[in-house]
């Protein structure tokens, strides 16, 4: 057997199966120290779990894995982390009702008392400018500084390959860029990185090579610099990205959503208080508010779509400029054709245990008149549900299958066009694509923009930027519960919305760098 | 004085089982897992321990009996809500149920039955401080045991990495999970530890309390026990607190009718409830609070891929 290997980590002909998908099908993967790999692919392509079998949380059907030259049987994280594992994930591992340093020492095999903990990681914080405070409870931190717990506990364990799971995801462009400071260090000091990512400008901006998985299947392994951005995109996808059509310019409208002033404390210590939002939304303008996740956007587009009333200023919400804070969902709905995606998709866009077509039935009844003579009209409804399921492309055995059992991205596709296939007079959309695979996402995007064209309003609360820049007419921040101004989005550049998501004004921000 | 003396007493005799019941159900909890079991536990610790000191002549002997007892009874509510996924509300409540009715039919020659009741002994030296003395250094053994466990049961979840990681199996499932923590072991043992300290919260009851074994003698404190978490906002020092506070409302009935104050008994005895109620609504009407302390994965399934 070889004491030692070019690569760090090998992986050959890797398969993983779960009920009715084939989730990884003959995957190689090879990596060297210091090598910055990026793992590229769409939602839904597999590379979360592959990752998984590296770390140790799922295991593989078929094939091997090398860890220099030595095959390994990676059966637990702990055995992973033995090897010099670590991984930063997606949703993040971290306990809310714990201090960081205890969240961090529950991350490592082998305990050393608190105190100490503390110190190495206010030190190693320092090394690699990540500030954080080993003292303080999770559930008062940014998601900007849950990642840095995420990293710092893999750093610790001076891992020789570090994976990173869409850690960008939940960042502004500006720790987006600091991140990325950390992480070539890293790199430069020896340490592989393996880099899970769909966003290609971060993947040229920091790998060295990329391994591109479409469909559970290796598409190939390329080196990034000899790549375009349109070359990664048409492996990735399969094809060319259709261009969006921007419909001709309409003439706007009257406001048909406004909101005065509006403020609403926090009922929970962990959410997000509301304070003084002002914005308007008139017919025929798609409106964005761009932010990172967990900053009010929950909040806000509770208090429009009428989940949470706002009894105590019933004025501070307008549609069609009646005050509606006194109404419920269905009222907002039924009298003002307002529709809303929440981001929660199950439990609020919709309920897991019934059927499509109950859930088709639930929002779209009255406009669509699905009732005779008050039952409900299943022929209708289904032709409903089938109609959306066809026409946005959701992959469902059929339309009797229970909401819950769609994969997020799914679910998304059919709530999304539930909403906009009843053509609402206002629409109040949260991540509208997230984790849509990239041809669906562009026909939702479309329906957006045709929607608008109608002379709907509609108002888009997105993490995605470029999602953001592509679609809408005007476009601001939620930073803290406050919403900044709105600016027209040809004059806005992806660096000046960062700072607005970080609560800079613009006026200050710009005399800042000046 | 000697009145105030013999209250204070039968207070601590009254507070004893709720806080061994109570100090279970809070770890139990603390992982993650909502045992509505315990006056089934109780019950059957009652029994049980009953019945073994009748036939072994040995208090000790009981009382470890009726703490494997109660978690047997666990058992069965651990493995059908963790390995098979039940329900843990209504799998808590069948619980109970059950446990009253095995305890009935165990039971059943034991009624009438005369105990004299666990031996209290005197700590040499301080038990002879006046009044104090009396009340503190004068007390049967599992009074003594209850305080040894809220001790280190706040020594266990606070200072140890074991009670470090059972918190945070209860604060999400998923995260100790993907971190290689056992979830389902780590809330197997605290479920057993929850039925193993209702158990002996029930044999204080036909051992000490009274002791004597009547058919569905715990009347209630299993869910006294419950609220009482919820009471403490999941924290143990205020456990002990409450479990005092509550025994003594549970011995204000006896001496207000000692005393001759003229309201009916029933509502004397109705008080220990509705005390229990009115505290649960004002302890709820502070939501944050309840976020902040709940185990945050209290009552969900875990549902491990792979």
């Amino acid at each position: 057997m070889p004491q030692s290997s070019d690569y760090l980590i090998e992986l050959k002909g890797i398969c993983k199966a779960f009920p009715g998908v084939l989730a990884n099908d003959d995957i190689d993967l090879k990596i060297k120290a210091g090598e910055v790999h990026a793992l590229l692919g769409e939602n839904g392509a597999g590379k979360s779990t592959l990752v998984k079998m590296i770390y140790g949380i799922l295991k593989q059907d078929a094939g091997t894995i090398h860890f220099n030259g030595d095959l390994v049987d990676i059966k637990t994280p702990a055995i992973a982390r033995e090897l010099g594992v670590a991984m930063v994930f997606q949703h993040f591992s971290l306990f809310d009702s714990l201090t960081v340093v205890e969240n961090i020492s529950l991350g490592m095999d082998h305990s050393s008392d608190l105190a100490t903990l503390a110190d190495q990681i206010t030190e190693l914080s320092k090394r690699y400018g990540l500030p954080l405070d080993p003292h303080r409870h999770v559930y008062t931190l940014s998601v900007g500084e849950r990642q840095r717990i995420e990293i710092i506990r893999c750093l610790l364990q001076e891992p020789k390959l570090l994976i990173m799971d869409e850690p960008t995801s939940v960042l502004t462009p500006q720790e987006v860029e600091k991140l990325f400071v950390t992480l070539k260090r890293l790199s430069e000091e020896g340490m592989a990185i393996l880099y899970i990512s769909h966003k290609l400008d971060e993947i040229k901006a920091l790998c060295h090579n990329a391994t591109i998985l479409r469909l559970g299947k290796k598409v190939g392994t390329v080196s990034v610099a000899d790549e375009s951005t349109q070359s990664l995109a048409a492996m990735m996808m399969g094809e060319e990205l259709k261009e969006l059509k921007h419909p001709e310019a309409v003439e706007l409208g009257d406001t048909r959503l406004e909101v005065k002033d509006l403020s609403l404390p926090a009922d929970d210590p962990l959410g997000i208080s509301l304070r003084n939002i002002n914005l308007q939304v008139r017919g025929g303008e798609v409106v964005g508010i761009a932010g990172v996740a967990g900053n009010g956007q929950d909040e806000l587009l509770r208090a429009l779509n009428g989940e949470q009333r706002t009894l105590d200023s019933i004025d501070s919400i307008e549609l069609e400029g009646k005050a509606v804070g006194k109404l419920n969902p269905n009222s907002r709905r039924v009298n003002f054709g307002l529709a809303s995606v929440p981001e929660k998709r199950l439990g609020h866009g919709a309920t897991p245990d019934m059927s499509l077509v109950d859930n088709a039935f639930l929002t779209a009844y009255q406009h669509l008149k699905l009732l005779k003579n008050g039952l409900i009209d299943y022929a209708k409804t289904r032709q409903f549900a089938e109609k959306i399921i066809a026409d946005y492309g959701v992959k469902t055995p059929n339309s009797d299958v229970p909401a819950g059992s769609l994969s997020g991205g799914n679910l998304q596709k059919f709530i999304v066009g539930r909403e906009l296939s009843q053509n609402p007079d206002i629409l109040v959309i949260a991540q509208p694509t997230w984790g849509v695979d990239a041809g669906a996402a562009q026909t939702i995007r479309q329906a957006i923009r045709e929607l608008a064209a109608k002379g709907a309003a509609v108002l888009v609360i997105s993490q995605d930027l470029d999602e953001l820049m592509e679609i809408t007419d005007r476009i601001g921040a939620i930073c803290g519960g406050v919403v900044s101004e709105f600016y027209p989005t040809s004059e806005m550049s992806i660096d000046k919305v960062g700072m607005l998501m970080a609560g800079v004004s613009l006026e200050e921000g710009v005399s800042d760098v000046a | 004085m000697d009145i105030l003396i013999a209250a204070i007493l039968t207070i601590i005799t009254a507070a004893t089982p709720l806080l061994f019941a109570a100090l279970g159900e809070l770890v139990t909890e603390k992982s993650g897992v909502l045992n509505l079991g315990i006056e089934g536990m109780m019950i059957m610790g009652a029994i049980i321990g009953f019945f073994t000191v009748h036939q072994t002549d040995s208090a000790f002997i009981a009382i470890i009996a009726s703490m494997i007892a109660g978690a047997l009874t666990a058992t069965i509510f651990a493995i059908l809500v963790l390995k098979f996924h039940a329900s843990q509300v209504p799998t808590g409540l069948a619980l109970t149920i059950f446990g009253i009715g095995l305890s009935a039919l165990i039971g059943q020659s034991m009624i009438g039955v005369a105990y004299e009741g666990i031996p209290k002994i005197a700590i040499p030296g301080l038990s002879s401080i006046p009044v104090i003395g009396d009340i503190f250094f004068n007390q049967d053994g599992l009074v003594y045991f209850s305080i040894f466990m809220v001790v280190a049961t706040m020594w266990f979840l606070n200072k140890t990495r074991a009670g470090l990681i059972l918190r945070a199996v209860g604060d999400s499932h998923d995260a100790a999970h993907a971190m290689g923590y056992s979830v389902i072991k780590i809330r197997f043992l605290a479920t057993l530890f929850g039925g193993a300290m209702a158990g002996v919260g029930g044999a204080y009851l036909s051992l000490a309390y009274s002791p004597l074994w009547v058919e569905g003698m715990t009347a209630g404190r299993g869910w006294i026990a419950l609220a009482l978490v919820v009471f403490a906002s999941w924290r143990v020092g205020r456990v002990l607190l409450g479990a005092y506070l509550f025994g003594g409302i549970t011995i204000l009935q006896l001496h207000a009718q000692a005393l001759g104050i003229a309201v009916p008994s029933q509502i004397m005895s109705m008080l220990p409830y509705l005390a229990t109620i009115l505290v649960l609504v004002i302890i709820s009407r502070d939501k944050s609070k309840i976020k902040l302390n709940s185990p945050a994965s209290l009552g969900k399934a875990f549902h491990p891929s792979r």
